[in-house]
């Protein structure tokens, strides 16, 4: 199907599409890569009035190492980001997480930005930041805010940005030296968005896992802090008996909603299961 | 009323310039107003990879990029990767092998093997198919076309074109 009509701009500096924005509201649609708009733009799911092309902005693109934080711009590609070493010595969750995104034709467009502002509850990148505790940068004409990701992924597609607002960055903690992470997901088909999927990090110094952050997608409206089953492995040794206690946990925290093909159910065991091999994989 | 946008684009080498609607995708311009209707459309909503163009040197949707957005950006199309020879030895091996039936999905396949080929010049077998997935073909069942890319790129690093 064909999208309906609207108008276009194309902003040379963030000033000016913030400013495009906040003049046309909610009638207008921000473009970044477009993997998620335009197929809603095509489907007749959606028909602003407005579409502001962020293309230009090459302000907000790139990946960079600020102190003790990665800084990725909202315009950085999936693909950048997979094949970043930057990305791969100081936040290898997300190198971990990248092959999971759809392909690498739609990787070599999409933007981690329109992942986060997107927020579809089995996307990776949400449930990534929740794991690493990253910063959200968002701007508008009033100025610029930060907002952690644990309070920015509100509701089903809702987030904390305003509509006259821009994500420009996300700002993430630089893994530890002695820190670990594995992104696992199911999904029917290679490239469909995940059932389920857990991204997780420790650090691990003497057998014992401390900071332990295990995030959930698929199973929620929102990417989920699966924080009993964090509680349970904290300080601890990842043994047996301690991923048996945190598998145990999700069963009282998790409360997944059934999709067309999954009951809730089965979603909980699934999420149980991938959160056995993470935090095997953790603790090898 | 159809607002439209002056939009210059490299197309296989030669700069065209029009007026387009923001509306029209990048794979209906190319088929509409230049002919060139080598890429496919099907799905329009990136799922099968019928559409996939090269810009920038990239792979990506025909179908969920704008026209708009290609201004002053170079676009190739499965046929100027053929007219240039780019491809002829992944044609050849796709023909010796009976990669195509229908051939609806082979522009699509091409360019995705090509990215492959130029990006992933170590891939196995596995990576390949990983690679591949993005393209889906109703006939062959996938082995055939595997095989072609794999004996490519093991002909591409033994006289060392990769
Ligand atoms: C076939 C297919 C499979 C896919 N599979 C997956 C998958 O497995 N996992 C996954 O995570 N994604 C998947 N995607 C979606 C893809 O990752 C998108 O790239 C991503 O969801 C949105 O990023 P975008 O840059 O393309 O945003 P766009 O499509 O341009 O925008 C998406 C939304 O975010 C808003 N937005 C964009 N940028 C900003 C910004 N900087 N500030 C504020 N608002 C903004 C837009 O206004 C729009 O509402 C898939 C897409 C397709 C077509
Ligand atoms: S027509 Fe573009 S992916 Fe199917
Ligand atoms: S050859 Fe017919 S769809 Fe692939």
């Amino acid at each position: 199907m064909k999208a309906s009509s609207f108008g276009y701009a194309r902003p040379e500096s963030l000033a000016e599409a913030l400013e495009l924005l906040a003049r046309h509201g909610e009638r207008a649609k921000l473009l970044a890569g477009g993997q998620s708009l335009i197929p809603s733009l095509n489907l007749r799911l959606s028909s602003p009035a407005l579409l502001i092309d962020l293309g230009n902005l090459s302000e907000l693109e790139g990946i960079a190492l600020q102190g003790k934080d990665l800084r990725i711009g909202a315009l950085t590609r999936h693909r950048a980001i997979e094949r970043s070493p930057v990305v791969a010595a100081h936040a290898p969750l997300l190198a971990q997480a990248a092959p999971h995104i759809a392909h690498v034709a739609i990787r070599n467009r999409g933007t981690f930005g329109g992942s986060l502002a997107m927020s579809d509850p089995a996307a990776e990148w949400p449930a990534c930041c929740l794991a690493l505790g990253a910063s959200i940068v968002v701007a508008s004409a009033r100025g610029e805010r930060r907002v952690q990701a644990e309070r920015f992924f509100k509701a089903l597609y809702a987030t904390d940005l305003a509509p006259d607002e821009i994500l420009v960055a996300a700002e993430i903690p630089a893994a530890a030296a002695d820190s670990r992470s594995v992104f696992l997901e199911l999904a029917r088909r290679r490239g469909d968005y995940a059932i389920v999927g857990v991204a997780a990090q420790a650090r691990r110094s003497k057998g014992r896992l401390q900071d332990v952050r295990l995030a959930f997608l698929g199973v929620a409206a929102v990417p989920l802090l699966a924080r009993r089953a964090m509680a349970a492995l904290e300080g601890g040794p990842c043994d047996a008996a301690a991923i048996a206690a945190a598998e145990r946990a999700l069963g009282d925290e998790l409360e997944p909603m059934a999709d067309l093909y999954h009951s809730a159910a089965t979603k909980l065991h699934l999420a149980r299961v991938l959160a056995g091999r993470a935090l095997a994989a953790l603790a090898a | 009323m159809e607002e439209f946008f002056e939009t210059t684009i490299t197309v296989n080498g030669t700069p065209v310039t029009r007026r387009v609607a923001a509306r029209t995708h990048l794979v209906d311009f190319l088929r509409e107003e230049l002919g060139l209707t080598g890429s496919h459309t099907a799905c329009e909503h990136g799922v099968c990879g019928a559409c996939t163009l090269r810009v920038d040197g990239q792979i990506l949707r025909g179908c969920l990029m704008l026209a708009v957005q290609a201004n002053g950006r170079k676009v190739d199309t499965i046929e100027g990767l053929s007219d240039a020879g780019e491809i002829r030895d992944l044609q050849a091996a796709f023909h010796e092998r009976n990669a195509l039936q229908c051939g609806f999905c082979t522009p699509g396949v091409l360019m995705t093997a090509q990215e492959l080929l130029r990006d992933r010049p170590e891939a196995t077998r596995d990576e390949i198919r990983e690679f591949m997935s993005g393209n889906l073909c109703r006939c062959t069942g996938y082995q055939a076309i595997i095989d072609s890319i794999e004996a490519v790129l093991i002909a591409r690093r033994r006289t060392g074109r990769l």
